[in-house]
């Protein structure tokens, strides 16, 4: 984009002051680079969002933004009902509440050197992956209105996770206020099968290493010591989240007239949040993140059954749970008083500064783990949220590299079989049904993650505490 | 790019039959283009297979009837797409042809195809839904109907 385009307010944050039907003004924190790096369409999206009725404050685009439906990915938008504000299941996007996990194992590196190829080969049976795998829980009608109730906590009792992983979740495993009577008859008959399943697409389970550490005192509070090993999940809601995704974008685009709203673009699909489209948009996608958090705990039992059978002495906890495609019902600091908002995060991870009541108290002083997703192949890192973010974005920061370039191009690049050799050279081992799969995902497809956490942390959204590299890549 | 079969009988001014795929920054765009508005859904639900899986892989074994209605024919081409993702999704199936009739809104079809099967079809990205993002459904300068839009995978 652009850099022309913006009220350059600091080295990382670029404004759009508002005009025309804009409510409030747009805000992108991002260096130059990525600025310049940015698709036109973020511009064009992060404007149109501040167009819509009850916005608050600013329409925010995070370091990673890119172009996504309605809303961009790495969007945050927070929307006061008192003032005839919106939820918007664009806004929310169709993977409702994919996130990411991390659980530390205790392990040395060296630990694992000897059993790598097993524990890539057990993890990939063990945990379904890819189109045409399902999950060995088959959810009758009662399960499945439970589990879109209860999320992990139902998972929990079921058996298929621990107790104290729960105070690690956002909302302690649950969304509350979901309504699995407004999750309709198709969205259920897809889930039927797949709970528990990882997916395709960007979606994975690694193993990763602690490569480095940047802040000691966060590292230790969160578990994270520098050699050590740790499994991160990234997946969310699979079918069903998508079909209440597309069932309610449909109906808010359909409806926006008879709400008096004019859509800027059809997949800025919303509803008034006291509307009865907009509850029942509420309670379905609440469930929809209960479904997510469900699932994210299952595939951590499954995770945890490998590695008691092949290293027993690995105790997996629940570092912390994300979720980046969300509407939470938060209360924020506005002039001067607390508001009550609805706060859209649309590839973007929630990031409470030190000292958030909703934290944990082992992990309260430090702030919240901001877990960022890079590519496959390349590394992730581990964040805590800042105190300077509540004023900045609503506590939110990116969500991982986001793609630079589109799957057909890479998959004209790459070849499959050529980059799992090349990964395993450096140590990487990679298991996947696709090949092609493989191709698409290809580390050069993507931004690089480093520049984009390094915006993150320069802008003062979220600080770095360690870097990970992947020792094994489960992919869909 | 693929070309359909049986795509002669287009009148000679007119493209044949056919589907591509177009760039999008995190997901991938489905074009069909065909002499009339149901072969240009059909050649798109073509691209939308193509996505997941080479097209010459999938066999015609089995075949499921699919109807839909939508007031545009933007809304019915999205419905129409939703809807094989929905029974792709449900019944484990890939579809590798399509026969589709239009008529006042009205969308009838029958999708040709077979069960999943990992090993011999490779299947990739699991396309999720069809969205509004690039939506058109239009007839072109020269006679030929493309409808198009994003796959979210």
């Amino acid at each position: 984009m652009d850099r022309g385009l913006f009220n350059r307010v600091s080295e990382f944050e670029w404004r759009i002051e508002p005009v025309g039907a804009m409510r409030v003004p747009a805000v992108i924190y991002a260096d130059e680079e990525l600025i310049d790096g940015m698709d036109d369409k973020v511009y064009e999206q992060v404007t149109n969002v501040a167009m819509l009725p009850g916005i608050v404050r600013a329409s925010y685009a995070m370091p990673d933004a890119h172009w996504g439906y309605g809303f961009p990915i790495g969007g945050v938008a927070a929307f006061d009902p008192e003032q005839g504000g919106v939820v918007s299941a664009g806004g929310v996007g169709f993977d409702i509440s994919c996130g990411v996990r991390t659980m530390v194992t205790g392990l040395e590196r060296q630990a694992i050197e000897p059993i790598r190829v097993k524990l890539a080969d057990d993890l990939y049976r063990n945990v379904p992956v890819g189109i045409g795998s399902k999950g060995k829980i088959v959810l009758s009608e009662a399960d499945m209105d439970a589990m879109l109730t209860g999320g992990a906590a139902w998972a929990v009792e079921c058996g298929w996770g621990l107790e104290a992983d729960l105070e690690r979740i956002e909302e302690r495993g649950t969304a509350k206020g979901a309504k699995p009577q407004f999750v309709s008859k198709n969205a259920r008959k897809r889930q039927r099968k797949e709970m528990g399943t990882l997916g395709s697409g960007n979606h994975y389970l690694e193993v990763q290493e602690v490569a480095d550490i940047y802040d000691a005192a966060a590292a230790e509070a969160f578990g994270l010591r520098r050699g050590e090993v740790v499994v991160t999940i990234h997946c969310g809601s699979r079918g069903l989240g998508h079909q209440i995704g597309t069932e309610f974008l449909r109906e808010m685009a359909m409806s926006a007239d008879a709400h008096g709203i004019d859509l800027p673009d059809r997949e800025l699909a919303c509803a008034p949040i006291g509307s009865e489209l907009g509850q029942r948009y509420l309670g379905a996608m609440r469930a929809g993140i209960n479904c997510a958090l469900a699932n994210r705990e299952i595939i951590s039992h499954l995770t945890r059954q490998v590695f008691a059978r092949i290293a027993p002495q690995a105790e997996l906890d629940l570092l912390f749970d994300v979720s980046h495609n969300t509407c939470k019902t938060e209360t924020h600091p506005t002039n001067g008083k607390l508001q009550t908002l609805y706060v859209h995060r649309k590839g973007a991870t929630r990031a409470f500064g030190p000292g958030h009541p909703s934290l944990p108290d082992a992990l309260r002083p430090i702030g919240q783990p901001v877990l960022i997703g890079g590519s496959m192949g390349t590394m992730s890192y581990v964040l805590a949220g800042t105190d300077t973010s509540e004023a900045m974005s609503f506590s939110s920061a990116c969500h991982g590299a986001g793609r630079k370039m589109s799957r057909h191009a890479a998959k004209k690049l790459w070849k499959g079989r050529q980059l799992v050799d090349e990964l395993a050279e450096r140590g990487i081992v990679i298991r996947s049904p696709s090949s092609r799969g493989v191709a698409e995902e290809a580390p050069g497809a993507y931004k690089d993650v480093t520049a984009v956490v390094d915006a993150t942390e320069h802008a003062g959204l979220a600080r770095k505490v360690a870097r990970l590299l992947p020792v094994i890549c489960i992919k869909g | 790019m693929g070309t359909s079969a049986g795509s002669d009988a287009a009148a000679p001014t007119i493209p044949t039959a056919h589907w591509e795929h177009f760039p999008h920054d995190a997901d991938i765009g489905v074009r069909g283009i065909g002499p009339t508005l149901a072969e240009a859904f059909e050649q798109a639900a073509l691209a939308m297979t193509a996505v997941i899986t080479d097209l010459e892989r999938v066999e015609l074994r089995e075949s499921v009837a699919i109807s839909c209605e939508a007031p545009e024919p933007d809304l019915l081409f999205v419905d129409w797409l939703n809807a094989l993702v929905l029974e792709m999704a449900t019944q484990g199936l890939l579809f590798g042809a399509f026969h589709v009739e239009i008529r006042n809104h009205r969308l009838a079809a029958t999708a040709q195809g077979e069960p999943v099967d990992p090993k011999r079809h490779e299947p990739c990205s699991e396309v999720k839904g069809a969205t509004f993002t690039e939506l058109a459904v239009e007839q072109r300068a020269d006679g030929a109907w493309v409808a198009q839009c994003i796959v979210d995978v």
